[in-house]
This record gives structure tokens, sequence and C-alpha cells, in this order.
């Protein structure tokens, strides 16, 4: 570093881009926020069956039998499961994000947590008997 | 002395805890369903014009382009920071906020015009 011959030396420790794989709790953060991804696929592949849908049935049957690929379902699982995570983290995080008071009592965290969750089964409830009720 | 900076954080944040909530109640049971459960034969898929009836409907289409448009903004702000955190690319700040939000306004406009 001919060029800084004077400068001082920064106290900065660089970072290993890595840094996060030695702790579980680093890797659940990591991997918390790489749900996201599988939000987004989830967000492509609703607007793909309304393309299909709006070109009619032999499209609509062209992309179910594209979901029927062996590849698409193992893609479709793991997206699943990061779903998942990301919905139990939400709940679970919902109370710190979300104070209500009533007068001067505070909603305790477990009803507020509860609450999303009971919301949550109620949803996927009615969409699955949507779904198959046809 | 300090200098206070106006952010626009809260704005995208907003975005980013919709498009959680909404992506956290519906895309689970919604995916299960299209992306495995009816590829492996455990259920009868809806026929396809009950599907058109149903994502058709003015309800559905405006609840459809929220759910896509919000996840993708979601999408955007928790990928954005963890290139900051992860990969440590926070000398790219302003570079990586335009193409990831300006993403996911473009999928916004395209999931408008397909879904109308």
């Amino acid at each position: 570093m001919s060029y800084t011959l004077h400068h001082p030396k920064w106290h900065r420790v660089a970072k290993p881009i890595f840094w996060w794989i030695r702790r579980w709790a680093y890797i659940g953060f990591i991997f918390r926020e790489l749900t996201s991804v599988a939000v987004a696929y989830f967000a492509v592949l609703l607007v793909l069956i309304y393309c299909a849908v709006q070109s009619g049935p032999e499209a609509y049957a062209a992309l179910m039998g594209l979901l029927a690929h062996p590849a698409m379902v193992t893609i479709s699982v793991f997206a699943l499961g990061a779903v998942l995570y990301h919905s139990i983290t939400w709940f679970n995080l919902s109370p710190k994000a979300m104070v209500v008071r009533l007068g001067r009592w505070r909603v305790p965290d477990l009803m507020i947590a509860g609450g999303n969750y009971a919301a949550w089964f109620a949803i996927s409830g009615v969409i699955a008997w949507a779904y198959i009720i046809g | 002395m300090s200098t206070i900076k106006k952010s626009n954080d809260p704005f995208w944040w907003t975005l980013f805890g919709a498009g959680g909530a909404l992506s956290a109640m519906f895309v689970p049971m919604l995916l299960f369903l299209t992306g495995v459960a009816t590829p492996l034969g455990w259920v009868e898929g809806p026929s396809f014009d009950s599907v058109s009836q149903v994502l058709l409907h003015p309800v559905t289409r405006l609840g459809a382009f929220a759910l896509v448009s919000l996840s993708l903004f979601h999408w955007a702000h928790r990928f954005r920071f963890t290139l900051y955190d992860g990969l440590q690319l926070k000398h790219l700040y302003q570079l990586i906020a335009v193409i990831y939000y300006g993403g996911a306004i473009i999928g916004s406009l395209i999931a408008a015009y397909v879904i109308w």
C-alpha cells in the first residue's frame, strides 16, 4: 500500500461472506430471508396460471401438465417448505411488530400470535374446501 | 450535533410487511394444492370452467393482483437486505435498491396486465 503510506488503518475486521454459517441461529436467519424467493416463485406461478386461464383450456391443461413434471413437483415441495417456514416465523414475530392495547390492558403476545394462527387455519381451510368442492 | 437523514425505508417496509402478512396467510395452502397435491394426484383439481369462473371474478382478480404485487415487494425488500448482510454488498446500496424495487414494480405492471 505505497499510496497511503501514512493513512491510519481502519480498525475494521473483514467479515467472510459465509459469516452466518457458524451458528444455527444465523443459518435460520438467512434461510428465513431466503424464503422470500419461494414467495416470489408463487407470485410468478399465480401470474402464469392467470395467463393460462385467459388463453383457454388447452393452455391451462398444458400448464397443469408442466406442474406435474417431477422437477416442478420437487421445486414446489422445497418452495412449500420455505413458505411454511415463512408463515410460522412471521406469525411468531407478529406480537413484536403489533402491540395492541385495549385501554390500559396490553393484549398478550400469545393471543396475537394465536389470532394470526387461527386466521391462517381458517383461510387455509376455506381455500382447501373451495378447491376440493371445485 | 446530528443530522437527521430522511429515509424512504418506512414506505418500502410497509409494502414488505403487507406482502409478508398476505403471503403468510394465503400462499402455503395455495401452493400445496396447485404445486404438490394436484400434480401428485392426492386431490382432483377443479375443472377449467370453475377455475376460470373463480379466478376471473373481479374480486378474485383484485385479490390476486394484491397478493402478487405485495409478494414481489416483500421479496425485493428481504432479498435486498440478504444481499447487504449475507454477501456484504452494502457499498452497492443504491444499485441493488433500484434493481430490486424496480423489478417488483415492473413485475406488478406485468401482473396487472395479465390479470386484466
